[in-house]
């Protein structure tokens, strides 16, 4: 669906419709049909419903020809696409790293890189793409160190992990992507089974080791981790600015304050407003769900497209509004259910640092650019922009 | 106000702690859910409250 035209941080306005008029109804989509449920309380409902599915190879689930292959390869395919029991079980191999005080352990590193990274864009030439000097760089940085993995190859895995999120790219094409990161993680999964050190790969390779999990399923793990961990976060960076650039009043506000609870509610709201997971989840019905007077039969398909969920009209007042004093806590922009985004702790607190920090020290940050001259993701798996030229 | 958790449906997000760290923690091993305290203040009650409404594996359930 695409968005209208002059409202880039808007969903398309076929959901809002849907959402007045047809909240659960049976679309058309990647040439089969499936369920859209557009309502908040009603994906919040369901896609916690024990009887949906994550893995994309159950009949039904709505993909189309968009799934990759299986692959017998050097890699599994990560918990993000597997049910109950067997992703608890993995994903809970790599829940202690983003617990709550690990994370803000992590918080003063994080603010030496962003500082770092702002004393260089001032130190540099202007205008600047401030995707490549700053929003791509900061999650990079901290994913690298998280996982272990040397940030010297990130050319390398920021090419192949855009390639692999990009829609618009073929089928081979993202084949080859995921492969090529694939092999990368299984030859440097083979490095810390030999050399372990004290980052989160390590930790799997001695999982590994006690024979808990197999090499390629803690390859697999790496795979989505250091995907998962850098375009989404870079893209909020990029795309937050963008927004608040566009919102004066709202970034006046960010920029004059240090308080920690206002640069916290302004991160909730920038996530609810801009959702850029903005495909949707989505799930296969494995057995029959009586909800609201309709049947949800097995073997059908749903979608949660949780940006418009995230501006419905019941849960959130004046929805279309950023105000980044109003509390957004209770949206769903990580997604909701057991397989909410493993990562979002680090995610608020690397938002929370750049934000409160980013426009406070360059106060007269602005586009070098007219607004449609920025190439907004609209092919892409994470909605975002490919570059956005700032200047001061 | 009574608070019950439930160990096995915590997908350790840690929101709970974030919501009202008084009343929750997490374990070492995993960042799965502690309950610090089965009978919060009312004084936590909108925290509390806020607590089970963010929890994405519905674990926590409160009764008033």
């Amino acid at each position: 669906m695409a968005r209208a035209a002059g409202c880039p941080f808007d969903p398309p306005p076929k959901l809002r419709e849907l959402q007045e008029e047809a909240p659960l109804t049976k679309v058309e989509v990647f040439g089969q049909t499936a369920w859209m449920v557009t309502r908040y309380d009603d994906q919040r409902r369901l896609i916690g419903d024990p009887r949906v599915s994550s893995d994309v190879y159950k009949p039904g689930y709505p993909a189309g020809n968009r799934i990759l292959p299986r692959q017998d390869d050097d890699t599994g395919i990560g918990f993000i696409l597997m049910d109950d029991p067997e992703h608890a079980r993995m994903r809970r191999m790599v829940t202690a790293p983003f617990m709550i005080k690990r994370v803000e352990a992590m918080r003063p590193q994080v603010q030496q890189i962003v500082d770092d990274l702002i004393d260089e864009l001032l130190a540099g030439p202007k205008p600047v793409d401030l995707v490549q000097a700053f929003a791509l760089p900061i999650p990079s940085l901290v994913i690298c160190q998280l996982l272990g993995v040397p940030y010297e190859d990130h050319d390398f895995f920021q090419k192949n992990s855009s390639i692999l999120l990009r829609t618009s790219a073929s089928i081979e094409e993202r084949t080859k992507a995921r492969g090529n990161i694939g092999g990368y993680l299984h030859e440097l999964m083979g490095d810390k089974l030999e050399n372990p050190k004290d980052d989160l790969l390590s930790g799997l390779a001695e999982r590994v080791k006690a024979g808990e999990l197999s090499r390629k399923d803690a390859a697999g793990i790496g795979v989505l981790l250091l995907i998962a961990g850098h375009e989404t976060t870079a893209n909020m960076i990029a795309l937050g600015t963008l927004a608040l650039l566009e919102h004066p009043d709202q970034l006046a506000k960010l920029r004059d304050t240090d308080d920690p609870k206002l640069i916290s509610s302004a991160v909730e709201e920038l996530l609810r407003y801009l959702t850029i997971t903005h495909q949707g989840r989505r799930r296969a019905i494995l057995a029959d769900i009586e909800f609201d007077g309709q049947i949800l039969k097995a073997g059908e398909g749903l979608i949660f497209p949780n940006d418009i969920a995230n501006r419905d009209p019941e849960m959130f007042e004046d929805p279309d509004a950023l105000d980044i004093t109003r509390d957004a806590r209770r949206h769903i922009a990580f997604g909701f259910g057991v397989h909410q985004c493993l990562g979002q702790p680090l995610a608020r607190m690397e938002l929370q640092v750049v934000y409160g920090t980013l426009y406070r020290r360059i106060p007269t940050l602005r586009r070098a650019v007219e607004l449609d001259e920025i190439p907004f993701k609209h092919d892409g798996g994470v909605y975002g922009v490919y570059n956005l030229p700032v200047t001061w | 106000m009574k608070v019950i958790v439930d160990q096995d449906k915590c997908v350790a997000s840690g929101q709970c702690v974030t919501a009202a760290m008084d009343v929750f923690d997490q374990r070492d091993e995993d960042g799965i859910v502690v309950l610090l305290t089965e009978n919060p203040p009312e004084s936590l009650a909108a925290d509390v409250h806020q607590a089970a409404a963010v929890c994405p594996a519905l674990a926590i359930v409160v009764e008033d």
